[in-house]
């Protein structure tokens, strides 16, 4: 009797791709809306918190005391980096096909960063506290995409 | 990816998941697709309590043996053990709702399989229901579950929930 443990034959196994996919459709209330709305209009904005001091991205309430928050604040799409991370070799989904940087972005009159990519060329160009740009795309949806990356801009721009 | 109106303030995101394996089928399942293949569901029996699993995952779920070594031709005609109407629409769902997802115990196995039933009223969709396997045309055939389209009702008696009770 042949061995039950050991397999019969041994066949070249299949080899096949499998994409798995899915879309979340998330709602985005109120506060998040006006941000994805202003996005589909080329702008930016943000909301003050209890304190005076601006969140970008909004969210619906104080972090700290949790207070409703309603006031919006319309910001610049220049800012300067806070933090970066270079990517030398982007994956297929990533923002952009090239080596770019991830960074913490604190626009004009915000007081808090948003993540974002920067296509800088080359890690040499990224520092912290540099200023960068939004770059816009023309066909806007109100998504984060909108902007296709932040780009370095002009000390003082 | 956002809502399709330009006009009114943007209430809802779509946040796309992708993603893409390269996926092995493994010795087990690699047997039982050439067996697709080649137009026959193959299956291979526990070696202590001789269920005959279609397809087999190479192990007995309930002995935790390896299953063989030989491999056992099944019937691609089978029972209706469960089933759902699904009225629902999803991406990359290959079939338009409202379908009958089932479960089918093909004659010769003793575990149920996954697939659609089509050409019948989903009024008519009953438990104990005998169907049979539809396939593509010969020529397009390739190692893939995809070969068989659909199943279809069978006209023969429904057969006897004792006959399948155990595969709910
Ligand atoms: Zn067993």
């Amino acid at each position: 009797m042949p061995d039950p443990t050991q397999p019969t034959e041994t066949t070249e196994a299949l080899v096949a791709p499998h994409s798995l996919r899915y879309t979340y459709k998330r709602s985005v209330g109120p506060i998040m809306g006006k941000f994805f709305t202003a996005l589909r209009e080329g702008r930016l904005v943000g909301v003050r918190r209890s304190d005076g001091s601006v969140m970008c991205p909004p969210k619906e309430y104080d972090p700290e005391t949790a207070a409703a928050l309603s006031e919006m604040v319309d910001l610049g799409d220049s800012g300067v980096v806070t933090t970066w991370a270079w990517v030398k070799t982007p994956r297929a989904k990533q923002p952009l096909d090239h080596a770019f940087a991830y960074a913490l972005i604190q626009l004009d009159g915000a007081d808090t960063p948003l993540l974002h990519a920067v296509d800088a060329g080359s890690e040499s160009h990224m520092s912290t506290g540099m200023r960068v740009k939004a770059r816009w795309k023309d066909e806007r949806v109100g998504h984060i995409t909108d902007i296709a990356c932040f780009e370095p801009a002009e000390e003082g721009a | 990816m956002s809502d399709e109106s330009a006009e009114g303030p943007v209430e809802i995101i779509q946040c796309p998941v992708e993603l893409d394996y390269t996926y092995t089928a493994g010795q087990a399942t690699t047997r039982f697709l050439r067996g697709v293949g080649e137009g026959k569901l193959l299956g291979q029996r526990c070696i202590v309590c001789g269920k005959i699993y279609v397809a087999s995952r190479g192990a007995c779920p309930i002995h935790g043996v390896p299953t063989g070594p030989e491999t056992v031709e099944v019937s691609d005609k089978g029972t209706l053990v469960s089933f759902s109407i699904v009225r629902i629409p999803s991406e990359n769902l290959s079939v338009d709702p409202p379908f009958a997802a089932i479960s089918v115990l093909l004659d010769g196995s003793d575990s149920t399989f996954m697939h659609v039933l089509s050409d019948c009223p989903l009024e008519e969709v009953r438990m104990g229901m005998r169907v049979e396997a539809v396939w593509i045309p010969k020529e397009e055939w390739t190692t893939s579950l995809k070969n068989i389209t659909h199943f279809r009702p069978l006209d023969e008696p429904d057969a006897p929930y004792d006959s399948y009770k155990e595969h709910l």
